[in-house]
C-alpha cells in the first residue's frame, strides 16, 4: 500500500497501480483514452496529464501523465490544478481536431467515451475552421461497421486485437494525421473477438453492424444481467432490447469470468431471438391451429391425461424449467436429451470437478497460470473465451521477465518489448490444428485415442506412479516428457480438456494427469469444457440418478411402447440421435407436446408446441463449465408490445400443465419459488438460492431499473394500438423494473447490474464505477456461486486405450466445430449464418492423394445408414484413418465417438 | 483492347526474393528486415506496388498488415509509380529562407510539376524532404543519390540535364 496526496487530500492505494488506476480506483474522475484496464498504459494520447508536486512544499510542480507514473509513496499530485485542467483541455481539442462531431448520426452517440471524456473536460468550444482530414472506410464483414473519420488515433485497437486478441488482420497504416486502423484491404476481421473492438474503441470507428439496420440510442433500450447461452463459458452478457427485439449485445463485466470481453458468437449471435418463425402462441401442428394459454393446458393436459409421460430435458434449457419438467413426469421417466456418450463424459467432468485432486480455475484466473496444457479441445470454436483467456497466459510470461526487471506490469510497451515475443509454454494436443496453435510452443494432432494416450503419457512422466502409455512412439513419448517437464517447471500449470471430442479416454487421461500434478504437489488447476450453456446443470440435477438417463435410452422407451406420450423441453431431438430412432420414437408416441422458443424438426413432429421463452423474455439459472451458477433475467415482456405473444418461461408451462392436471390452481407464482424448489430437491444445488438477489432485493426501498433515467417514447410506444399508455409490466420474479424508475446507479452495493451507467460515464467504461479497483472485481462480489467445490478426494488410475489403429476402408469420424454454425440457437441469426462454412468433409493431404480428389472435389461417403455427398476440404494438421467432419452443421447428422464413415469416393458427376 | 479492371498479381522475382532471404539471416527477428524488404522491392521496381505486402510478409513470416504498417509510416516507400528520377527539394527552415520557392519555381516552368507530381514523360518526380543536413549551403536538393548545394534557379536547368 501507498499513501498518495491528491488536491491535500490523503488516500491509500496500491503502489503498484499507476496514478491514474489509483485516482480511477478512488472514484476521482481523470479523463483518458489510450489507457484500457485491460490493455495497460502507453502515454500515447496525454489525456490523463495531473501536476505532481516534488514534496508538500513544492508549489510549481509539472505535468505528468497519470498513466505513465507510479503511485509511489507519497506522492503529491493535483487533478483540479489550472495548468493542469488547460493541458487536459487543450489535449481534448486537438484530438477532436480531425473529428466530425457527428454525434447526431453516430452509432455510438449516448455510450461513447469520446463524448463523455469531452464533457467532463469541459471542451464546449470548437475553434478549428479549416479542412478536416478524411478517410475511406472499409467493408469489415457482418459484424463490424467502419467510420475512420471518427477516430482520434488512441491505438487502442490495434493494441487489443493485435497484442490482446493474436489478431493478424488488423493494422495502422501511414503516419502523422493520416493514421489509418484498419484491413490491408476491404475483407471480412478474421479474429473470433471482433466484436470487443465495438467495445475497446472509445468512439465510433468500430460499431456493432447487427445492431445497425435497427438501431436505437443505449438509453432508449431496457437491459436486464444475462448469461450468455452460447457455449459453457458462462459469459456474463447485457441484451438491450427496444420495441420487443433485443437489439445489441454487450459485455457485462464479471470479474471472475470473462470481464471485459466477449467471443463474436455470444456478442452477435443474438438473432434467433427476434426470428419472425418463432413460435409465439400455442399451436396444434397438424392444423396449425394457435389457442389462448388456458385452452392450450386444458388441450395438453387433455392430451396427457392417464397417459404414461416421458419427458425429454434439455442442456440448453435452465435448471429450473428442467426442474419443471422433472417435477411433471417423476424423476424416473425425466431423461436429459443428451446423447449417451456425451452425458457419460459430462458426468465424468463433473465428478472430476466436483471431487478430483484438481479444483477448476475461474475463465479470469487461467490468465495467471504459467503453463497450460490443452488436451482434445480446440478451445477458439467450442469455449472462445478460454482461448482468449489462454492467451494472457502465455502471455504472462512477459509480465513476469519485467517484473524482474522492475518494471510494473502496466507499462504495457515496455512489458511487451522487453519479452520480444517470450511466452509461457503452451502445448496443444488436437485432432487439427486450431487457431490457438500460434501462441503454442508446440501443437501436434492426433487421432482422439492417440492424444489420450499422449495424455497417459504425460501423467505418467509427471508422476511415475502413473500408468504408462505402452508402445507409444520415441517422438510422441519425447513429447510427452516436455510437456510434464513444462508443467512441473511452472509455478500454477493448467490443464484444459473437454468433451467435444466425445472421447472418455481424453478425460480420463485429464483425471491421471490432475492426479499425477497433485501428487508431485503442485498448485495446478483444472478446466473441462463442457458442450453446452447448461450441460453441466443437468448433470448436477441427473447426478444421484444411477439409470441410463441418455437421448438414446428416452427413444428406446418410447419405441418400444413403455410410455405413450412425449414431452420435450427446448431440444431438437434430431440433432441428438439419429433420424430413423427419432422419427420412431415420434411414430410411437400418441401425444408430443414440445415446449420450445424455435421451430425445430422437432417441433415440427409435435401435437402441441407451446411457446417457450428464450433468455431474452424468460428468468433461469444455468451452470457454466466451472460450476458456477448464475442467474440470467428477463429482458422484457413482448406481452406488452403484443397482446398476442403468449410466451412464456418453460418452467412455467411445465408447472403449470402439472398442475392442471393434478386439478389444482398454480403453485409456482414467481421465479424465486422454482428456484428454491429446485434448490431444495437437489442438495447439490441448495447454493443455487445464492446465485443472485431474489425478488424482493431493493436499493433505498427500489426496485432496480432496467432501463436509462433518459428512456424515451414510452408513451409513444402502444400508441398504434390504443392512446391509452397501460401500466408497465410488473416482474414479480426479480428485483428489476421494466421501466427507467428504480436503482440505476453504481454506488450502492449491487452485483446486478442490467447496464454499465453512472453519472458521466455512459459507455462501457463505466464498469470502473462498479469495481473495487479498476479492472478488477466488482465491488459487491462477482456474480455466481460455484457448486462444485466439494473435499477433493484423490482418484485411482485409470488405464490408456490401445493406439489408434486404422482400419482399412473405414475411416474414424472426428467432430470439428465451428464457433459460427456448431451452435444450434445462434446459427439461426443471419450475421452468424454470413460466417458459417458451408458443409464439408474435411482429409489429412495424403489420404486426399490416396483418393486422388483435391480441395473442392464432392465425395460421397456412408455414415451410419446415410449416403453423404460433402465437398471435400484439405486439412494440414488432421492424422490419417480419420474423417473431419463440421459438428452441428446443416447436412452433418449427429455424431458420436464412435462414428464411422465408410465407402468413401468420389461422387458421380 | 481496353483493360477495364487490371488486377494485382505481385509475384517477388527470384533476385527479390533471394535479397530479401539474406537481409532477413542479418537479424535475430525477421520483422527487423521490413524496411530493407520494401527497399529492395522499390529498387528492382521503382516503387513498392499494394501486393507486395503480403508477398514480403509471407517471406518474413508476419502479417501483411505489419508490412503495410511500415510500407505507408515512410514517405521515401513509394506506394505509387514514380518517374525515372526523383527530385528531392528541401523544404526545412533553413532551405526556405535560402530560397527554395525560387527552386521550385523553376521546376516548375521547366518540367510543368510541383511537389508529389510526375512529368507526363515519366521522367521526374518532384518530392519535398523536410531536411538533406546541407543547412549552410541552402537551398539544397537532391536527385536520385546526388545532392547539390547553393542551387540557383538558374542553376537547375543544368542539373536535370544531367538526368535523361
Amino acid at each position: 500500500m501507498a499513501t498518495i496526496h491528491v488536491d491535500g487530500k490523503d488516500y491509500e492505494v496500491d503502489g503498484a497501480d499507476n496514478l491514474l488506476q489509483a485516482c480511477l480506483s478512488l472514484g476521482l474522475d481523470v479523463p483518458y483514452f489510450c489507457w484500457h484496464p485491460a490493455l495497460g498504459s502507453v502515454g500515447a494520447c496525454r489525456q490523463c496529464a495531473v501536476k505532481q508536486y516534488s514534496d508538500e512544499d513544492d508549489t510549481r510542480g509539472r505535468l505528468v501523465m497519470s498513466c505513465m507514473t507510479p503511485a509511489t509513496d507519497n506522492s503529491w499530485i493535483s487533478i483540479d490544478d489550472e495548468e493542469a485542467k488547460a493541458f487536459r483541455a487543450s489535449v481534448i481539442e486537438w484530438l477532436m481536431i480531425n473529428h466530425p462531431h457527428d454525434c447526431p448520426v453516430c452509432e455510438e452517440g449516448g455510450h461513447c467515451h469520446l463524448q463523455d471524456m469531452t464533457v467532463m473536460t469541459g471542451h464546449n468550444q470548437r475553434r478549428y475552421r479549416f479542412s478536416k482530414r478524411t478517410h475511406q472506410n472499409q467493408e469489415l464483414g457482418p459484424f463490424i461497421a467502419h467510420e475512420m473519420n471518427r477516430c482520434i488515433a488512441c491505438y487502442r485497437c490495434v493494441r487489443y486485437y493485435q497484442d490482446y486478441a493474436g489478431g493478424t488482420d488488423l493494422g495502422v497504416f501511414g503516419a502523422n494525421d493520416q493514421v489509418y486502423f484498419g484491413r490491408v484491404e476491404d475483407g471480412t476481421l478474421e479474429s473470433e473477438f471482433s466484436g470487443n473492438l465495438t467495445e475497446v474503441c472509445p468512439t465510433g470507428v468500430f460499431t456493432d453492424k447487427t445492431h445497425s439496420e435497427r438501431y436505437n440510442r443505449k438509453w432508449d433500450m431496457q437491459f436486464a444481467p444475462s448469461i450468455c447461452h452460447g457455449c459453457a463459458s458462462g459469459c456474463n452478457i447485457s441484451p438491450g432490447e427496444r420495441y420487443g427485439e433485443i437489439r445489441r449485445i454487450e459485455n457485462r463485466f464479471n470479474g471472475s469470468v470473462n470481464h471485459y470481453f466477449l467471443c463474436d458468437r455470444g456478442r452477435f449471435g443474438y438473432g434467433y431471438v427476434n426470428r419472425k418463425d418463432r413460435p409465439r402462441q400455442p399451436i396444434v401442428q397438424r392444423s396449425r391451429l394457435s389457442m389462448g394459454i388456458d385452452a392450450a393446458l386444458d388441450q395438453a393436459a387433455g392430451l396427457l391425461n392417464r397417459r404414461r409421460i416421458i419427458g425429454i430435458g434439455s442442456p440448453r434449457a435452465s435448471l429450473e424449467s428442467n426442474f419443471a419438467l422433472r417435477e411433471l413426469v417423476g424423476a424416473d421417466d425425466f431423461f436429459s436429451g443428451i446423447a449417451r456418450h456425451e452425458l457419460d463424459n459430462i458426468h465424468a467432468i463433473r465428478n472430476l470437478l466436483q471431487r478430483g485432486p484438481l479444483p477448476a480455475a475461474t475463465i479470469r484466473d487461467m490468465e495467471s497460470h504459467d503453463a497450460v496444457f490443452v488436451l482434445g479441445e480446440d478451445l477458439t470454436q467450442t469455449a472462445a473465451r478460454i482461448a482468449l483467456a489462454l492467451r494472457q497466459a502465455a502471455k504472462g510470461k512477459a509480465t513476469e521477465m519485467a517484473a524482474a526487471a522492475g518494471i510494473q506490469s502496466w507499462h504495457q510497451a515496455a512489458v511487451q518489448n522487453i519479452a520480444q515475443g517470450a511466452l509461457n509454454p503452451v502445448f496443444i494436443a488436437s485432432v487439427d490444428s486450431t487457431r490457438l496453435d500460434d501462441i503454442a510452443a508446440e501443437s501436434v494432432q492426433a487421432a482422439p485415442d492417440d492424444l489420450a494416450r499422449l495424455g497417459f503419457a504425460v501423467a505418467h512422466a509427471i508422476d511415475p506412479g502413473a500408468p504408462a502409455a505402452p508402445g507409444l512412439e520415441a517422438d510422441a513419448l519425447e513429447l510427452a516428457q516436455r510437456i510434464a517437464g513444462a508443467l512441473l517447471a511452472a509455478k500454477r500449470p493448467l490443464l484444459v480438456s473437454g468433451a467435444s471430442l466425445g472421447s472418455r479416454a481424453i478425460i480420463d487421461a485429464a483425471a491421471n494427469i490432475a492426479q499425477a500434478l497433485k501428487n508431485r504437489e503442485k498448485n495446478a488447476s483444472i478446466s473441462l469444457v463442457v458442450p453446452e450453456a447448461n450441460s453441466m446443470g443437468m448433470s448436477i440435477l441427473l447426478a444421484d440418478d444411477p439409470a441410463d438417463k441418455s437421448v438414446e435410452a428416452a427413444l428406446a422407451a418410447l419405441s418400444t411402447g413403455q410410455y405413450e406420450a412425449l414431452v420435450v423441453l427446448e431440444n431438437d431431438l434430431y440433432r441428438r440421435a439419429d433420424k430413423p430412432s427419432v422419427d420412431a420414437a415420434l411414430a410411437a408416441a400418441n401425444v408430443v407436446i414440445v415446449v420450445d422458443h424455435q421451430q425445430t424438426p422437432t417441433s415440427g413432429q409435435a401435437h402441441l408446441l407451446l411457446p417457450a421463452a428464450s433468455f431474452a423474455e424468460g428468468d433461469g439459472t444455468l451452470v457454466s463449465q466451472e460450476g458456477r451458477a448464475q442467474r440470467f433475467f428477463q429482458v422484457f415482456d413482448p406481452s406488452y408490445y403484443n397482446s398476442e405473444v403468449l410466451v412464456r418461461e418453460g418452467w412455467r408451462w411445465l408447472h403449470a400443465l402439472r398442475r392442471t392436471l393434478l386439478g389444482k390452481p398454480v403453485d409456482w407464482t414467481t421465479l424465486d419459488q422454482v428456484t428454491e424448489a429446485c434448490a431444495a430437491a437437489h442438495p447439490r444445488l441448495a447454493a443455487i438460492t445464492d446465485a443472485a438477489p431474489d425478488a424482493s432485493f431493493r436499493i433505498k426501498g427500489q426496485k432496480l431499473a432496467r432501463a436509462p433515467h433518459r428512456y424515451s417514447g414510452r408513451t409513444a410506444m402502444r400508441a398504434h394500438i390504443s392512446v391509452h399508455e397501460p401500466r408497465q409490466p410488473q416482474d414479480p420474479d426479480s428485483p428489476f423494473a421494466f421501466s427507467m424508475e428504480g436503482y440505476a446507479g453504481s454506488s450502492e452495493q449491487r452485483q446486478q447490474i442490467p447496464f454499465a451507467w453512472s453519472p458521466g460515464w455512459n459507455s462501457p467504461q463505466a464498469w470502473n464505477k462498479f469495481q473495487d479497483e479498476v479492472g478488477g472485481h466488482l465491488r459487491s462480489g462477482d456474480p455466481g456461486v460455484r457448486l462444485l467445490d466439494d473435499t477433493r478426494t484423490d482418484l485411482t488410475w485409470t488405464q490408456p486405450p490401445s493406439a489408434f489403429a486404422p482400419a482399412v476402408g473405414a475411416w474414424q469420424v472426428v467432430p470439428l466445430h465451428h464457433l459460427f454454425g456448431s451452435d444450434e440457437n445462434s446459427s439461426r441469426a443471419e450475421p452468424i449464418q454470413q460466417r458459417m462454412p458451408p458443409p464439408y468433409i474435411a482429409l489429412a493431404e495424403t489420404e486426399a492423394a490416396r483418393l486422388g480428389v483435391t480441395g473442392g472435389t464432392v465425395l460421397s461417403l456412408v455414415l451410419g445408414n446415410q449416403r453423404l455427398q460433402l465437398p471435400v476440404r484439405i486439412s494440414s494438421g488432421l492424422p490419417l484413418g480419420v474423417v473431419g467432419l463440421p459438428a452441428g452443421l446443416p447436412g452433418i447428422p449427429p455424431l458420436t465417438a464412435s462414428s464411422v464413415v465408410t465407402d468413401l469416393r468420389e461422387a458421380a458427376q | 483492347m481496353t483493360t477495364l479492371i487490371k488486377t494485382d498479381r505481385f509475384v517477388l522475382s527470384d533476385a527479390e526474393r533471394a535479397a530479401i532471404e539474406h537481409e532477413m539471416h542479418h537479424y535475430e527477428d525477421p520483422r527487423a528486415a521490413s524496411i530493407e524488404a520494401l527497399k529492395i522491392v522499390q529498387q528492382a521496381r521503382g516503387w513498392v506496388p499494394d501486393g507486395a505486402a503480403d508477398a514480403i510478409g509471407e517471406v518474413l513470416g508476419i502479417p501483411a498488415s505489419d508490412v503495410e504498417g511500415v510500407a505507408t509510416f515512410y514517405s521515401q516507400i513509394f506506394r505509387q509509380p514514380v518517374g525515372r528520377h526523383i527530385i528531392r527539394v528541401c523544404d526545412s527552415m533553413t532551405c526556405y529562407i535560402g530560397g527554395h520557392e525560387s527552386i521550385l519555381g523553376s521546376i516548375k516552368s521547366q518540367l510543368g510539376i510541383g511537389p508529389g507530381q510526375t512529368t507526363s514523360d515519366d521522367r521526374f518526380t518532384l518530392l519535398p524532404v523536410c531536411c538533406l543536413g546541407n543547412c549552410d549551403k541552402a537551398p539544397a536538393l537532391m536527385i536520385d543519390d546526388d545532392t547539390f548545394g547553393d542551387v540557383t534557379a538558374d542553376s537547375v536547368a543544368a542539373l536535370l540535364e544531367a538526368y535523361p
